[in-house]
């Protein structure tokens, strides 16, 4: 599989999950683990530019696919503006949901450049966060879109 | 498969590996149907709305054929679980995997579809039966569903709080020559409300359901809901989804 642009490939017993390879063979540990009831949305990912729960897939079922985590979204020392505006607007308080959400909003903006806050609160279904109470990752999301929109 | 001692298919996994992670099941082989083109696809055909097992929620929700053949089928994708769950989870797993809460065999049941598997045709109503022993023999794949489109449907859940499955879901199927109503979450399966079909046959319309009783006894009790909120919540939700039917 290709993850953050680098093809990687290893020897993995085939119950690996995404995330533990992941995490635990790739060492990539921005992308978190907070549930084991695949609610709670620490794990999000992309693959193939769809957002999705890496502790609910099998490594194995991203065989040949473009993995992205949020250690592959900044560019040449620079965030993401998705990342600055999470800074920017004071969405992150522990940080243990956070790239899971920021993963998860980019998904919603690559089917809806200009979220309305009732699209982007819907869209936070399946990520759950348990310090801001969801205020400032709106408007940080909010804020993300109509930068990425330049 | 047929080497496998106790094999499992792998769908989108939104079911399975939960269950393999908490040690409750222990299959011997997962195969999994991701790469199989024959289990993808949606497609209008003489009245009939055929998709494929492998299409995930998030597909069927984005589908222009599935907007216009029959919306409320749509709708009903779009209100499974949340945006990552719906990128995976299919409508195969849903109907082979399904249990008493489950969103889409609602809409089976209540547009009398049709199930083809690798090796027949079960109706929907055959399907959802509610025993124990499974439909699906040893190893038999579900290859597609194809849904009647109706005059008209809609489906309205009330859903649960942590995980979006219903505490009650009714899907309503207008056609020329009838009415179905299906019932999903307060049973023990999903079931279909002949009292409400002959009421709204003659009257489609909310009024025409609202003195109809749902019995209690049978229906689901858990931490979520009473039986007698369930049956209640019927009601509420089946004279919303005729209205939503417009
Ligand atoms: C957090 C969360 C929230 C959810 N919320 C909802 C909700 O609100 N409403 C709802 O209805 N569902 C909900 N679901 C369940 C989901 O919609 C799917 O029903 C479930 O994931 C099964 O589909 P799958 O493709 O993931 O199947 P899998 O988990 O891969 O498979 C499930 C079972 O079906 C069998 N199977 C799969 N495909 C086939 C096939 N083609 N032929 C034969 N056998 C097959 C497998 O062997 C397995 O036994 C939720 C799931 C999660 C994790
Ligand atoms: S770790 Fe909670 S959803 Fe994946
Ligand atoms: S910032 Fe702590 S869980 Fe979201």
């Amino acid at each position: 599989m290709i993850v953050n642009g680098k093809p990687v490939s290893a020897a993995i017993d085939a119950r690996t999950l995404l995330v533990q390879f992941l995490r635990e063979t790739l060492r990539l540990t921005g992308t978190h683990v907070g549930c084991d009831t695949s609610q709670c949305g620490a794990c999000v990912v992309q693959v193939d530019g769809r957002s999705v729960k890496s502790c609910t897939m099998l490594a194995v079922q991203a065989e040949g696919a473009q993995v992205t985590t949020i250690e592959g979204l900044a560019q040449g020392g620079r965030l993401h503006p998705m990342q600055e505006a999470f800074r920017d607007h004071h969405g992150v308080q522990c940080g243990f949901c956070t790239s899971g959400i920021v993963m998860s909003a980019l998904d919603l903006v690559r089917r809806f450049p200009d979220p309305s806050e009732h699209q982007i609160r819907e869209w936070l279904e399946g990520n759950l966060c348990r310090c801001t109470g969801y205020h400032n990752i709106v408007k940080s999301i909010a804020a993300g879109a109509k930068a990425m929109r330049g | 498969m047929a080497k496998a001692t106790d094999g499992r298919y792998l769908a989108g996994g939104h079911a399975l590996l939960p269950l393999l992670k908490h040690r409750l099941d222990h299959p011997s082989d997962l195969i999994d149907l991701g790469a199989i083109a024959e289990l993808k696809g949606m497609a209008v055909a003489g009245g009939m709305l055929t998709i494929g097992a492998m299409t995930t929620h998030a597909e069927v929700t984005n589908s222009d054929v599935v907007r216009a053949s029959i919306p409320a089928l749509a709708d009903l994708a779009a209100g499974i679980g949340d945006p990552q769950v719906r990128n995976r989870a299919t409508l195969g797993g849903s109907v082979a995997g399904s249990g008493p809460t489950a969103d889409y065999p609602a809409a089976l049941l209540g547009l009398g579809a049709t199930i083809h598997t690798d090796r027949r045709q079960i109706e929907a109503d055959d399907f959802f039966i509610g025993t124990s022993k499974p439909v699906l023999g040893k190893g038999e794949i579900v290859i597609a569903v194809a849904f009647p489109v109706p005059e008209k449907a809609a489906y309205v859940k009330f859903p649960g709080l942590a995980s979006r499955y219903p505490l009650a879901g009714v899907f309503v199927g207008k056609f020329l020559n009838g009415v179905r109503v299906a019932v999903t979450g307060a049973g023990p399966c999903v079931f279909r409300h002949p009292d409400m079909e002959r009421a709204l046959a003659t009257d489609f319309a909310p009024g025409a359901i609202e003195g109809l009783r749902i019995p209690v006894a049978g229906l689901r009790s858990d931490l979520h809901a009473s039986a007698e909120y369930r049956a209640h919540l019927v009601g509420v939700v089946a004279r919303r989804a005729v209205a939503a039917c417009g």
